[in-house]
């Protein structure tokens, strides 16, 4: 009896001591120290890329076959996606400007956010679901069973074979899906309007078009391509970077998603600082 | 030293270069506080089958991907081919490679190809304008080589273990190396498609005057393919000699590979 309690009070000073006293001080730290560890290391990835991007010999043709995949079979989960959002954004508008009297400002109000934000953003985070997990789990699942050594055995460098054409593909590719994206979304607008009364297609687009202007397109596309590039270079470095274990590829494609998602948010915040700094 | 001594040496130094493949001394590696290679010192013949046993973690993975180069040494003199790997500029070490053959443990196909395709894509890369019907027949010659000619069209994952290990082999042979090295051939596989693994490690060795190291916990296939036997332990090379020399061991740990 005398000899359980003792053990148990034993017991509660071993546990006592497994938790450090500067506990939450180790935590932090540790938490700390594995993001910069984290960022320092992808900001070496995308360095390499730059590096390796202009040195011959160019992977051309695995350039063209990652576009193929990348940016064609990516049309009509980004059309349907477009579609809706435009429909939606019509039908949602269209009380808060009746009630103001303005119905027939809604053509150039849903282009507007459409090509400004929605065709962007939500392509983007479309892109970075669908794309960046399939770099991530794809480069993951060769990293796991060698496949990337028995690429660099071979006399081929797998960063370039790899990495670099998913990472072009993906800032070529991500601009012409939004510019698409665009488009599907004025259709589905134009369905939007003609749920309720009507409006010929041509008096639609010329409604729209005129209440575009260039600066509202230019600083849409470029920011783009810096989605495209994000997504493409944390899928790239997730999958590459993975743990050698199954589990890692699951875990590469989740993280790439996370991190790329978050990314695409950050470079539009600053993407509009940065353009409202010059239309000022 | 004298010219006419050092002329001498360099003559008796290029004589033992013609017949060493490999020449490794006091290689060391670490990955932070884990001290996997200590101090591995081994020479390869050339035309030599050599076995390296050892327990699971004790770094014959580790050795031969330092050889091919898929990992970095932190010491050590490693001679290929008579060339010092230290004294070599990046391109150089990439054509020296280019020598040497890898059969990974998994086999480490690539999956998204063909079987053809992955059969054509160390060729493709390697020989760049290689005319058409010149790689159809090459990839023919590697497939007979392993008897799986008829899974030309068949992705990977569509194959056995066994049909795995041998496309591998397949694939690393197609560019002719003069050096293999095997990680664990057999492993996984049972024992009558083993041993047909272990007879082509023996035909390769034939047929193109290969230097390989193998690698396996498979005594059958260490008895079978070895002219030499190494034993490691502790990041080092704990004992040498044929089949029977390590069978007969005074040492009761050595000995108990053979059991
Ligand atoms: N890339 C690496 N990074 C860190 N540690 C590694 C790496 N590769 C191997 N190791 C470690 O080296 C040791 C030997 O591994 P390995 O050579 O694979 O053993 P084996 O003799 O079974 O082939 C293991 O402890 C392993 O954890
Ligand atoms: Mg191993």
């Amino acid at each position: 009896m005398e000899n359980t309690i003792l053990q148990q009070s034993q017991d509660q000073h071993q546990e006592a001591e497994i938790i450090p006293e500067n506990f939450s001080e180790t935590i932090s730290d540790s938490v700390f120290k594995r993001f910069f560890l984290e960022v320092s290391s992808l900001i070496f990835f995308t360095l390499r890329f730059f590096k390796e991007v202009f040195k011959p010999p160019y992977e051309f043709n695995e350039l063209m076959k990652q576009s193929y995949l990348i940016g064609y079979k990516s049309l009509p989960l980004t059309g349907i996606t477009a579609f809706i959002v435009g429909l939606v954004l019509t039908i949602e508008s269209r009380p808060t400007l009746a009630n103001f009297g303005a119905e027939s400002w809604l053509p150039a109000m849903v282009a507007i956010s459409i090509v400004r934000e929605m065709g962007p953003a939500i392509t983007a985070l479309i892109f970075a679901g669908k794309v960046g997990s399939g770099i991530g789990a794809e480069l993951a699942s060769m990293n796991v069973t060698e496949q990337i050594d028995a690429m660099q055995v071979s006399g081929t460098n797998p960063f370039k074979y790899l990495v670099v054409t998913r990472v072009l593909s993906a800032t070529l590719m991500l601009p012409l899906l939004v510019i698409f994206a665009d488009v599907i979304g004025l259709f589905g607008s134009l369905v939007g309007v003609n749920l309720r009364g009507s409006v010929s297609t041509h008096l639609f687009f010329s409604q729209v078009f005129q209440s575009l202007v260039f600066k509202d397109l230019f600083p849409a596309v470029i920011k783009t391509f810096f989605f495209g590039f994000a997504i493409g270079v944390i899928g790239c470095y997730k999958g590459y970077n993975s743990n050698k274990g199954t589990e890692g590829v699951g875990k590469a494609a989740n993280s790439a998603v996370v991190f790329a998602s978050l990314m695409v948010f950050l470079i539009d915040m600053i993407a509009v600082q940065i353009t409202s700094l010059f239309q000022n | 030293m004298t010219t006419q001594a050092t002329s001498m040496k360099n003559e008796h130094d290029n004589k033992q270069n013609v017949r060493v493949a490999v020449d490794m001394e006091h290689l060391k590696k670490s990955f932070g506080n884990n001290h996997v290679l200590r101090d591995i010192n081994l020479v390869i013949h050339k035309g030599e089958n050599v076995v390296i046993l050892g327990q699971s973690g004790t770094g014959k993975s580790v050795l031969i991907k330092c050889i091919v180069g898929l990992i970095d040494l932190d010491e050590g003199t490693l001679v290929i081919l008579g060339q010092n790997t230290s004294e070599l500029k990046d391109k150089e070490l990439v054509e020296l490679r280019k020598k040497i053959g890898f059969l990974f443990q998994s086999a480490a196909l690539y999956d998204s190809m063909t079987v053809r395709e992955n059969l054509e894509f160390p060729l493709r890369r390697q020989l760049h304008l290689i005319p058409k019907e010149e790689l159809n027949s090459l990839v023919k010659e590697a497939l007979e080589n392993v008897g799986l000619s008829e899974t030309i069209e068949l992705k990977p994952s569509e194959l056995s273990g066994g049909m795995r290990k041998r496309l591998g082999l397949a694939r690393t042979l197609i560019l002719k190396p003069e050096i293999m090295l095997y990680d664990e051939p057999t492993t996984g596989l049972d024992p009558i498609t083993s041993k047909e693994i272990s007879n082509l490690i023996l035909e390769v060795q034939k047929k193109y005057n290969t230097s390989s190291i193998v690698i396996t916990h498979d005594i059958e296939c260490a008895k079978l393919t070895g002219n030499r036997i190494i034993v490691m332990k502790n990041g080092m090379c704990a004992a040498e000699g044929s089949y029977t020399d390590l069978k007969n061991s005074d040492d009761a740990w050595i000995r108990s590979f053979f059991e």
